[in-house]
């Protein structure tokens, strides 16, 4: 916007933001190192031994995988289904109604809490379904406005007239899609799968209702395990999650740079 | 084959939507009406009882409280992150983007250990001898209020930054340039043109937190029950179908409403679409 001076109110009071954004993250980090049983800051003594501690319990080994597979698998189903819609509602945009990708923000519209609740009613008891296969749906209906919204936003800055190129040069839809679109939306693809995957590995509304016995997600687990222990092993893992975050952060930097969330 | 590849392709995510969202949601709305009770039963029960109105209005009392605070604070820090040359306004926004990026569950966490009886507060204020007895400060209103306002200020900078660099330098220099002091120009010129994403990000914020459940759960507990934790404690603690469905009915008609209300509001409020 402009690069004039900034009043020296205005700095004090965006640096003292930054310090209650960033302080609680720095406290947990404290906590997680702390060489006592209950939760503390500053940490008394190092040690380790609650980050060795989080991998003998077996419940929080179990519900990571779940929660990977199911981000995984989740991000990728949305995908599957959001990349087709979103190139059809930018390359037919004339000729397709409005409502059709209006549809498609449904499940950012819909309070979370009430859509998980629904599901759980309709489909894990309604239809029997297996829990892990809901929550794997429930998961990948959740992040579909990622897929179609932000593939759609590179879609709707390419030149849909290098496909018709190739494919009056002969090149069959398909291949023409796999290797003159795709790679021009590249970007788009790879922020939509990252935004997706963060939203899924984090879910605590839609997931408390599609977890059942056996089988549950690393959050809903972390917040059980609250319920009963408040002990540096839940600031432990939340200090595996922040590098998590902290790697995702570095591969949106290197491929799309940060900025790009601002846009 | 051009039609089929129209209508062929958005086709799988549409049913998904319809058959996972639309209907299962349609489902829970339209039981409610279907009570033998009458077709109003549940809503009367909602509405005659002290107890879940009171859960209503704190729930609509701690969003508008939320969004107040995060709509100030995130628009002066992205006014000032908007100011800022290339490389620090890139460090900030990171530094913005990584709490977002974290969940829920961590960032409520963090609130728990720095508001709790032994908690990093009460430790502080003891030791400098402000107090001289722990505060509870957990399970209120203002620790709920807090860790949502922690929620959703990244988010809320994020949306103003992109729309203040959105403001063409042009009109602030030309303002300026006519005689306009800065505040005047903050006034008639730059917040005018925020408006609308001072809308957006205000309809993100309400929603996001009345509708929140792991933040109330964590901080406010039994005694600062919001809808959404009422309606999970309906649904899976005491098996009131009926009770939870009638809530997450109240809450669709709510946020769906203020979401249409206020995105018509913002489109006629934008003075660079005429």
């Amino acid at each position: 916007m402009m690069d004039r001076r900034v009043h020296p109110i205005l700095a004090a009071f965006a640096a003292c933001v930054f310090f209650f954004l960033l302080a609680p993250l720095v406290i947990i980090i404290g906590a997680a190192v702390s060489d006592t049983t209950y939760l503390t800051f500053p940490p008394q003594g190092l040690t380790l031994r609650w980050f060795v501690n989080i991998f003998q319990i077996e419940a929080f080994r179990t519900t990571a995988i779940t929660s990977l597979q199911v981000a995984f698998l989740g991000t990728a189903l949305s995908l599957l289904i959001g990349v087709p819609a979103a190139y059809a509602i930018n390359r037919y945009r004339v000729e397709l109604p409005r409502w059709l990708s209006t549809i498609f923000v449904l499940p950012i519209l819909v309070p979370e809490i009430v859509f998980g609740f629904s599901l759980m009613k309709s489909v894990t008891i309604g239809l029997g379904l297996p829990i892990f296969i809901s929550l794997l749906v429930g998961h990948a209906l959740l992040i579909l406005p990622y897929s179609v919204r932000v593939v759609g936003a590179s879609l709707a800055a390419f030149d849909f007239s290098v496909e018709e190129a190739a494919i009056s040069l002969g090149c069959p839809p398909l291949k023409t899609f796999l290797t003159v679109v795709l790679p021009n939306i590249r970007a788009g693809v790879i922020a939509a799968f990252i935004l997706a995957f963060i939203t899924s590995i984090n879910d605590v509304s839609v997931s408390v209702f599609l977890t059942g016995p056996g089988i549950s997600t690393l959050p809903i687990q972390i917040l059980a395990h609250m319920e009963q222990f408040f002990d540096p092993t839940i600031a432990s893992v939340s200090v595996l999650l922040m590098f998590v975050t902290v790697g995702v952060m570095a591969v949106v930097e290197a491929t799309l740079g940060l900025t790009f969330l601002t846009k | 084959m051009k039609h089929f590849a129209r209508w062929g392709l958005t086709m799988p995510a549409t049913i998904a939507v319809v058959v996972l969202l639309i209907v299962p949601v349609a489902i829970t709305i339209a039981a409610t009406f279907a009570e033998p009770k009458g077709v109003f039963a549940p809503y009367v029960t909602f509405f005659s009882s002290g107890f879940r109105r009171a859960v209503l209005y704190r729930t609509l009392e701690i969003a508008l409280i939320t969004t107040a605070i995060s709509l100030t604070v995130g628009f002066i820090t992205a006014y000032v992150i908007a100011q800022m040359p290339g490389r620090a306004k890139s460090i900030m926004i990171v530094a913005a983007v990584f709490p977002l990026l974290t969940g829920v569950v961590v960032r409520s966490f963090a609130w728990l250990i720095i508001l709790g009886k032994n908690g990093i507060l009460n430790a502080m204020l003891i030791s400098t001898g402000i107090l001289s007895e722990p505060l509870s400060m957990l399970y209120t209103e203002g620790a709920v209020i807090v860790a949502m306002v922690y929620l959703f200020v990244p988010l809320m900078i994020l949306t103003l930054v992109g729309v203040l660099e959105g403001i063409p330098r042009d009109l602030i220099d030309a303002s300026a340039s006519l005689g306009a002091r800065p505040l005047m120009t903050f006034l008639q010129v730059i917040l005018p043109l925020a408006t609308p994403g001072l809308i957006v990000g205000a309809v993100l914020v309400f929603t996001g937190s009345f509708t929140s459940y792991a933040t109330p759960q964590l901080l406010g507990g039994e005694k600062q029950m919001m809808m959404g934790t009422f309606l999970y404690q309906r649904a899976m603690v005491t098996f009131d179908w009926v009770g939870a469905s009638t809530i997450a009915a109240i809450m669709v008609v709510l946020t769906l409403g203020v979401v249409l209300i206020m995105s018509r509001i913002a489109r006629r409020l934008n003075p660079m679409a005429v």
